[in-house]
């Protein structure tokens, strides 16, 4: 912990921007090393240029963008869709505690059944097409929204309110004024977790009920033709995906919630 | 609260009127445990008629054949079957195997997520070069490492510890990272003046500290390895409680789906609850309100 005797070793000497990228460097080195040297001829081991040319011409083909808009499509539906259910049925137990008794226990129950329990009852009753991986990417959109609506409404402090009802807001004018401002954060977390929840979600629906295109179906036709490539690309692809979700999420929140740090800056 | 002393204050000296109340505090306690003791009850009473509406409702469409019994069959139906899994050891022999696998899974995961974390926690230079490579690995989800897995492992018991010990590391080592990373520097400056060992700092200091973000991340691992056990075992097992849901589902019986899919999130309760209790002990010495 304490640097006071400024002994650095060989790892300290790298300077900590470029640090990152050592090991990964490192590791397609081995991996291109051990390709290059025909040690294993295990049609698994596939050089990072395979890879490369693979997806080059994934890209070039179109085939990446056909897959990847498809997946993007079922996860905005899904995500729009049980976002916007969450919203609606977290808010409602939010603002009645009538609701929350009635609806909460049941609520907290169902969500601890595993998610993709659900998918061999989805597909049974809206087959193996869009209408059952959009009704699952729904589910799994649903309940990080409706938690974190609930707990965000629970947060907004009660003299806040008070304060309010002294100045005589309108119910619209505490809601916007008040209430919206006080839950953003954790409504911003809800939204963020289903996000990233629909993602997965279409990953599973994908390959649990395979059928058509998709980032997951690209994964599967990769694995049963022994595709190492194809897989492995496919791996990156669903990584950046998730990578630009998160980005883009970051910046949203930046934007939206920048007036947090303003006011705790002017004090 | 009557005042002894000061109602003796003579004779004839007016009777308090606060002597007609009954002795607040020792009757207090015992009033508000009973009241906890009947406004949970009453609470918990609410939980019951939504639930039992649905079920009735859902029993009834049965009844009166308003959805066909191979799309919904009704809950009388699933209870049935449910006991009958249990009764005849089948029920009981799936779970077992499931266990096994999430407890080897996440055994595997929790200790390479401490020893990951802790690192990245406590040495910066670790976390420099390890993080950026963590962090690409942990944002492919553990469903797009399951063809790639397979084809390197198969779709044997390795590929499901495999992949349950994944989903269970990243919480794990995230939380305990951040945990370690968030220990209030007073604390440490107080252990530095006093002249700590490292030893003694990281014993006395940095794992009390960081010991509720760290029981975070394990208890989301454990939640994410019983969720990645279902997806495994859907796709791959021929066995588990998973297998028993695709099982069903291929024979079109779909009341051993739904029995199956109650047992995942009995469970799924089960485990959170556990969790929740431990929580409480681990961090008994915490008062309340810091």
């Amino acid at each position: 912990m304490s640097s006071v005797n400024v002994q650095r070793n060989v790892f300290q000497k790298v300077p900590a921007r470029l640090r990152g990228w050592v090991l990964p460097v490192l590791i397609l080195a081995v991996w291109w090393a051990v390709v290059a040297s025909g040690a294993s001829d295990s049609p698994l081991l596939v050089s990072p240029l395979a890879v490369w040319q693979r997806g080059v011409g994934q890209v070039v083909s179109g085939e990446l963008w056909v897959a990847l808009s498809a997946s993007l499509w079922r996860m905005a539906w899904g995500f729009g869709i049980g976002s916007g259910i969450g919203l609606a049925v977290g808010a409602l137990l939010g603002w009645s505690r009538w609701a929350e008794r009635l609806v909460g226990p049941t609520f907290h129950t169902l969500k601890q059944i595993s998610l993709f329990a659900w998918i061999p009852m989805l597909s049974m009753w809206f087959g193996l097409g869009d209408t059952a991986k959009v009704a699952f990417v729904a589910m799994a959109a649903f309940f990080p929204v409706v938690l974190n609506t609930l707990e965000g409404l629970r947060s907004v402090p009660r003299e806040y309110l008070e304060v309010a009802r002294v100045y005589e807001f309108s119910v619209w004018q505490t809601l916007r004024r008040v209430v919206a401002p006080a839950a953003a954060p954790s409504l911003f977390t809800g939204i963020q977790l289903s996000l990233i929840y629909s993602w997965l979600a279409t990953l599973g629906a994908e390959y649990l009920l395979a059928s058509g295109k998709g980032i997951g179906n690209t994964l599967i036709d990769g694995r049963e033709h022994f595709w190492m490539d194809l897989v492995l690309f496919g791996v990156v692809v669903v990584g950046l995906v998730g990578f630009v979700l998160n980005a883009l999420l970051a910046a949203l929140e930046k934007r939206l919630l920048a007036w947090r740090d303003r006011t705790i800056a002017r004090y | 609260m009557a005042i002894p002393a000061l109602n003796a204050a003579g004779p004839g000296s007016p009777v308090s009127p606060l002597d007609a109340l009954p002795d607040a505090p020792t009757r207090r306690p015992v009033a508000a445990r009973q009241n906890a003791a009947w406004t949970w009850a009453r609470r918990s009473l609410w939980a019951w008629p939504f639930p039992l509406a649905v079920l009735a409702l859902w029993q009834l469409s049965a009844l009166w054949g308003w959805v066909p019994e191979q799309v919904l069959p009704p809950p009388a139906a699933v209870f049935k079957v449910f006991g009958e899994l249990l009764a005849s050891g089948e029920l009981w022999d799936h779970l077992r195997i499931s266990m096994v696998r999430v407890f080897a899974g996440f055994g595997i995961g929790l200790s390479l997520g401490l020893v990951l974390g802790g690192a990245m926690g406590l040495s910066p230079t670790f976390r420099d070069y390890f993080f950026p490579l963590f962090k690409a690995f942990s944002q492919v989800p553990v469903i797009g490492w399951l063809p790639l897995l397979i084809l390197v492992v198969g779709i044997d018991e390795g590929l499901k510890f495999l992949l349950i010990a994944k989903a269970a590391l990243v919480p794990v080592a995230i939380n305990t990272c951040q945990g370690i990373q968030n220990v209030p520097n007073r604390l440490v400056e107080v252990a530095r003046v006093y002249g700590f060992t490292r030893w003694q700092m990281l014993r006395r200091v940095v794992f009390p500290a960081a010991t509720a973000p760290i029981w975070n991340g394990v208890r989301y691992g454990l939640t994410h390895a019983w969720l990645a056990l279902v997806v495994v075992e859907l796709l791959a097992s021929s066995e588990g409680i998973g297998f028993l849901i695709v099982y069903g589902r291929q024979l079109f019986q779909l009341d051993v789906v739904l029995a199956a899919v109650l047992a995942v999130g009995i469970v799924g309760f089960v485990i959170d609850k556990l969790l929740a209790v431990s929580e409480a002990w681990l961090l008994r010495w915490r008062k309340p309100g810091l």
